[in-house]
């Protein structure tokens, strides 16, 4: 078990490493100078030049991406100077330790605005992810234990339908009538916990997390359903259903334990890919989460900060997959790792 | 098991339309397994219903550039005389200004023929939607034939490529790209812009991160068809790789090929409408369902029809898509039972 954890910790942290290679070469060996961006309308070549250089644009992505990697461990200063830094360190910006960059169009560092933002997009996924599966699950087993009725048929037929509507339709549809014409729901609106208690945050995160709910509820209705099924036909459960057990209790017990391992794997998965920020809810809400930070960096071609975003939700997506697998060798006792 | 008993009572008993045998012995015809598929499927009333929808939808998308050309429909021309100036550009009239020369009303703002629109929208989703669906089986499909027919070295290198894809927080990349690649295209390839450079992008990059799906499937069966007898007399004959890979495995493919190309249609039809809202892809005027519906936020109150066709256009292409897939795989594997 510990080898095999070692080994898995290993591929992910080579996978980093090549994701972030394969991410800078793709956005900083691009045909758009990112000094363009990054300096403003009405740059004059002069200072065009000295943006390029304090971003350390100038120099070719191999060394980029070396001092990129080393800054995530040390820190390091825009511009790299170690002579300016003594003659005028008011022109310097610092960047300390899990550095992922500098942006120019906000003057922060990229660090700073993901730690800011993560906690909103954390709320929305968690939140949502509770919906979804206590929906899903619930829905599923009635469905499973339904089987062919028109409860099953309306419970399959509604969720695709709702999976299938886009997103950000349902969305602006709660959202303007819902919240705004019919005044029946809050007009969503992050409120910290620390600020205003569980109650306010909730109601604010009610509409979106909703929203983003159902994207994922239909799956996991049409998940369990099958699995529950699938486990209605297994062997060991016609031995406890023919050797006295309640009804309640082969379903809990034995063919629900069986239906929703696999539902472990997904979710984990699924939760992981949304703590990145749910790009199109957090749009249509104006949720300043990471998804609408990474709209308003790419609108602004502010690359440092896209680039940080998008390697800090691979290793999520990494970390996940490692978890999840663990996690699944614990629960699922067929499961041996080597 | 109850496949087999249905299937040999649909063949002892003869539809009542039919002549008998000249004999009057019922003949005896073995049918090939896509013969029963076939038969299977027609059976099957919901997946029959969605496949209609879907060739309805396809033939309005072959149809719809002739009508255009042809002057039947006219998707771009402004009428501003049937817009409401007073009323910030609403259309005239109820329901979005329904009139015998535009069945579905006119575009707010614009005054452009919405019926039109969303006939020639469906053009161009469709279009993207399978140009995108193509690169990604073709990258996936060639992938996994090789990973899973070589092993060793080459299996695990594309092993860990399929990881590292499917670790890209994609909706970010797309997102994250767009301007670098769209300014690539047409700066460095001489991509004409516009259109062209847009739709092109989406395709590319939809089919970039759609293909380690297919692989993963490709390589499963590929595991097993390669133990097979008829490969080893391939082999033995002194076939080439190429001809192994594409002539003796890949037609074997077919059944999860088709059923997994009618599962990831509608999802990128759902994915182009998610990035039109996002203002990547193709940009209006040339409509898109996904462009079209983005263009209709602004009233969704104020003209509610304009809002919800294309959003509904959209459900029932994609719930109709979901259904022909679940239907096929059903249809071709007995095995598997909703």
């Amino acid at each position: 078990m510990t080898a095999y954890i070692i080994r898995r910790m290993f591929t992910g942290i080579i996978m980093l490493i090549v994701m972030s290679m394969v991410t800078f070469l793709l956005f900083f060996s691009s045909p758009v100078n990112p000094e363009d961006f990054a300096c403003g309308k009405n740059c004059s070549p002069a200072l065009k030049a000295q943006t390029k250089k304090a971003l350390g644009y100038d120099e070719p992505v191999t060394t980029q991406w070396v001092k990129f990697a080393k800054g995530v461990f040390v820190g390091r200063d825009f511009p790299d100077d170690p002579a300016l830094k003594e003659s005028a360190p008011e022109t310097i910006a610092e960047c300390p330790a899990p550095c992922l960059g500098y942006s120019r169009t906000t003057n922060s560092t990229v660090t700073e605005q993901i730690k800011e933002a993560w906690p909103i997009s954390l709320s929305l996924a968690i939140t949502a992810f509770f919906m979804w599966m206590i929906g899903g699950i619930v829905f599923g087993v009635i469905a499973a234990l339904r089987r062919g009725s028109i409860i099953d048929r309306g419970i399959v037929g509604a969720s695709l339908v709702f999976y299938a509507f886009p997103t950000f339709f349902i969305g602006l549809f709660l959202y303007k009538f819902l919240a705004i014409k019919w005044e029946i729901v809050k007009i969503p609106e992050y409120v910290p916990i620390s600020e205003g208690g569980v109650s306010v945050w909730f109601q604010g995160l009610l509409l979106p997390a909703f929203t983003l709910s159902l994207v994922y509820m239909a799956g996991y209705v049409r998940m369990t359903r099958a699995f529950v099924l699938e486990s209605m036909g297994e062997d060991y459960l016609r031995t406890a259903k023919s050797k006295g057990l309640a009804p309640r209790k082969v379903l809990y017990k034995h063919s629900m334990r069986a239906a929703l391992t696999p539902l472990v794997t997904m979710a984990g998965l699924d939760l992981a890919g949304l703590m990145g920020g749910a790009i199109i809810t957090e749009q249509v809400f104006n949720y300043p989460g990471l998804g609408k930070l990474a709209v308003t960096a790419t609108r602004n071609f502010d690359l440092p900060l896209v680039v940080g975003i998008v390697l800090v939700l691979a290793a999520v997506v990494i970390v996940a997959n490692l978890v999840v697998d663990l996690l699944y060798a614990v629960i699922d006792p067929r499961v041996r790792v080597g | 098991m109850t496949v087999p008993v249905t299937e040999l009572e649909s063949h002892v008993t003869a539809p009542p339309g039919e002549e008998p045998d000249d004999s009057g012995v019922q003949k005896v015809a073995g049918r090939s397994p896509t013969q029963l598929a076939l038969a299977r499927f027609r059976k099957d009333k919901l997946s029959m219903a969605a496949f209609c929808v879907v060739a309805l939808y396809v033939a309005t998308a072959l149809v719809a550039p002739i009508l255009v050309k042809t002057g039947v429909l006219d998707p771009l021309t402004l009428h501003q005389d049937l817009l409401d100036v007073n009323m910030g550009g609403i259309p005239k009239g109820s329901f979005g200004g329904i009139s015998a020369d535009h069945w579905l009303g006119v575009e707010p703002g614009t005054g452009r023929d919405v019926l039109s629109r969303l006939v020639y929208g469906i053009t161009w989703s469709l279009f993207i939607a399978l140009s995108a669906t193509f690169v990604a089986m073709g990258i996936g499909t060639v992938l996994g034939i090789i990973s899973g027919f070589s092993g060793g070295f080459t299996d695990s290198v594309i092993g860990r490529a399929i990881d590292l894809t499917l670790s890209f927080p994609s909706t970010m990349m797309l997102l994250a790209l767009s301007g670098v690649a769209v300014a690539f295209m047409t700066g460095t390839l001489q991509v004409p812009a516009g259109d062209v450079a847009n739709a092109l992008y989406v395709i590319l990059v939809l089919g970039f991160f759609g293909w380690p799906g297919i692989a993963r499937i490709v390589r499963g069966q590929v595991l097993s068809i390669r133990e097979r007898e008829f490969v080893d007399a391939a082999r033995l004959l002194g076939a080439s790789r190429g001809r192994l890979y594409f002539k003796e495995i890949l037609p074997n493919l077919w059944a999860p090929l088709l059923v997994y190309f009618t599962l990831m249609m509608p999802a990128f039809i759902s994915a182009e409408a998610a990035l039109s809202y996002l203002q990547v892809g193709v940009k209006p005027p040339t409509p898109t369902l996904g462009n079209i519906l983005t263009d209709s936020i602004n009233y969704s109150v104020a003209d509610f029809v304009f809002f919800f066709t294309p959003a509904f256009l959209i459900m029932i292409i994609v719930v109709s898509f979901n259904l022909l897939g679940d239907g096929l795989r059903d249809a071709l594997d007995p095995k598997t039972h909703r």
